[in-house]
């Protein structure tokens, strides 16, 4: 920003309505993810009945299996996994969200406005990542008061929130292409559906050792399995290894193959 | 690149929109096959022309959404390519389905709108106030967009256009599937537009009758080609099809003016009229009324061709016949 002149600087102005526009939008979007009650709720309540399903149902015998593993109680162990599944239930909100906007016409009206035009998606991503974060924190939430034993280490919890964010942050560009190049809001969530399930054939809900050799091999170098072991490190001072760089290497595989993916397909002409 | 909000921009040139060889295809068809158009400020102009003659492709291009293959364009006096900011400060767009937000109540849509333009704060809740009283919206104002009918989105959707009051108005087939009041407060906005604000409104439609009640040009698009431009009136007199119905009192007079005006007449003997080619001239009103003896014609009326006609001589088929 410049200091007030009697002329203000052009760039100045353009950057300040950008911001303002980006703004605008940022608030339109988070009213209207909370009125999207399925979509609002999906990322929430998933991981949430998973993790009340294993730790008091399946968790009597699958605890045995992850002692040693990492944490005192199960919800310990399956905890990062379902963290990071919460982060992938919510690309079918993302995608259908996004299909909506732009299936609706009202982005074709802001496109028809002197709107900056990249605020559209910044502020499309801006409150997904708001609103993974929240999923995030609700789905930990109810961990902690069902037993998680976290560290108490600060500097642990930051890089956590850091990791976590810097995944977040991906996905929602994968979720932002899928919803932007699908036809329709009907086919915008089949793309992500995968990925839900993805996370639980990991390292998320038991440990890989106790698979099948294929299932195995797959189980470890799946995408997810990496975040879910940098999480579980981070959060109960296991071993992380090179599992946080193959992590965020993966994560920033998603993100740029989505930001492009998105690209192309928001300046995509839509013949009607 | 300064961009003005808010206000009417652009020198004034007299000229609100011009268009040169404009071309599009998509893949190996082509839309637009050279368009050209001059449009002056405030006044109404109509695009009309049957589903799939490349109405909606013409406004999409003058709208910044769709690049041409070739042509010019200049809007309020800013190049399209060149400037497509400057354009869209001076535009409003309302298209065929409503561009509406259905998660959000009317006004917020409004609000919305009022944000992006960057009105003041306390003129943008002002001009929403305004326009949900214009548009009838009022009562539905905190109701979310979902719950409305189709027509009270449409009215919702314009109101969203004048928002920023852009100086050029283009409105895509905007009473396509309306119920009649919806319709009337379309018209009628269109009207005061242009009478209070001098707006230039760019419509396209299907309607003959809707070009004929509010166009000042209209042009006449068929297959990606514009095959006729003028007024409604210019474009009636164009062609033949103007007749004089003559009214007499008893099949005896009837039958002596059918003889003396000779073949080009048409008698109806149950109504007692006779039907005469005329070019809607005085002379030809005279000519015939010499002719005959006129003290036994007990009615006289005059018919110019309607749109209807214009259409069908211009392009060879009817304005309901889907030209793709």
């Amino acid at each position: 920003m410049t200091t007030d002149t009697a002329v203000p600087v052009e760039p100045a102005v353009v950057t300040s309505h950008q911001v303002r526009d980006v703004v605008t939008l940022l608030r339109r979007n988070l009213k209207n993810q909370l009125r999207d009650k399925v979509g609002f709720l999906t990322p929430l309540l998933i991981p949430v009945i998973f993790m009340l399903l294993f730790v008091y149902v399946f968790g009597g015998a699958l605890g045995k299996g992850t002692a040693g593993y990492g944490g005192d109680h199960y919800v310990d162990f399956i905890l990062p996994g379902l963290l990071i599944m919460s982060a992938t239930a919510g690309l079918v909100a993302i995608a259908t969200g996004t299909a909506v906007d732009m299936n609706e016409g009202i982005i074709t009206r802001l496109r028809t406005m002197p709107v900056f035009g990249h605020a559209i998606l910044i502020a499309r991503l801006i409150s997904y990542v708001i609103q993974t974060m929240i999923s995030l924190a609700v789905v930990l939430g109810v961990a902690l008061l069902i037993g998680l034993s976290p560290t108490g280490d600060p500097v642990r919890w930051l890089l956590l929130v850091g990791f976590l964010l810097y995944v977040s942050i991906a996905l929602t560009w994968l979720g932002l292409a899928f919803g932007l190049a699908a036809r329709s809001v009907a086919a915008a969530s089949n793309g992500p559906f995968p990925l839900i399930i993805l996370p639980l054939v990991g390292n998320g809900i038991v440990p890989p050792e106790t698979m099948p050799t294929a299932v195995r091999y797959f189980a470890e170098y799946q995408p997810f399995s990496p975040m879910i072991a940098t999480v579980r490190g981070l959060l109960l001072e296991t071993a992380i290894g090179n599992n946080a760089v193959i992590g965020l290497a993966w994560a920033t595989a998603f993100g740029v193959l989505g930001f492009f993916w998105s690209m192309r397909s928001f300046t995509r002409e839509r013949p009607s | 690149m300064t961009i003005t909000r808010a206000r009417p921009s652009g020198p004034s040139t007299g000229t609100a929109i011009r268009v040169t060889g404009l071309r599009k295809s998509y893949g190996a068809q082509e839309v637009l096959q050279g368009i050209d158009l001059s449009i002056p400020e405030g006044s109404v102009f109509s695009l009309l022309g049957p589903n799939g003659a490349g109405k909606t492709t013409v406004v999409r291009i003058l709208a910044t959404l769709s690049a041409p293959d070739a042509g010019e364009v200049t809007i309020a006096g800013h190049d399209l390519r060149r400037s497509p900011d400057a354009v869209r400060a001076s535009i409003g767009v309302t298209g065929q389905f409503s561009a509406v937000d259905v998660y959000q109540t009317a006004q917020e849509n409004l609000q919305l709108m009022a944000d992006l333009w960057h009105l003041p704060k306390a003129r943008g809740r002002e001009r929403v106030a305004e326009l949900l009283e214009q548009f009838d919206l009022v009562d539905a104002s905190r109701r979310p967009v979902a719950t409305f009918s189709g027509g009270m989105k449409r009215r919702l959707d314009l109101a969203m256009t004048l928002v920023g009051s852009p100086r050029i108005i283009f409105l895509d087939e905007p009473t396509t599937g309306l119920d009649p009041r919806s319709r009337h407060t379309v018209w009628e906005t269109v009207r005061s537009l242009v009478r209070d604000q001098q707006v230039t409104i760019f419509l396209t439609t299907q309607y003959l009758e809707e070009a004929d009640q509010l166009a000042d040009r209209i042009a006449v698009l068929d297959h990606g080609r514009i095959v006729a431009e003028g007024t409604p009136d210019e474009l009636k007199s164009r062609i033949s099809g103007g007749h004089i119905v003559l009214t007499f009192a008893t099949p005896e007079a009837l039958a002596t003016a059918a003889q003396i005006l000779g073949p080009s007449a048409t008698t109806d003997d149950d109504r007692l009229t006779l039907q005469v080619p005329s070019d809607g001239s005085a002379l030809s009103v005279q000519g015939v009324l010499t002719t005959i003896d006129s003290r036994t014609v007990t009615q006289l009326s005059l018919h110019t061709p309607d749109l209807d006609d214009v259409f069908f001589a211009l392009t060879g088929h009817d304005t309901k016949q889907d030209a793709s």
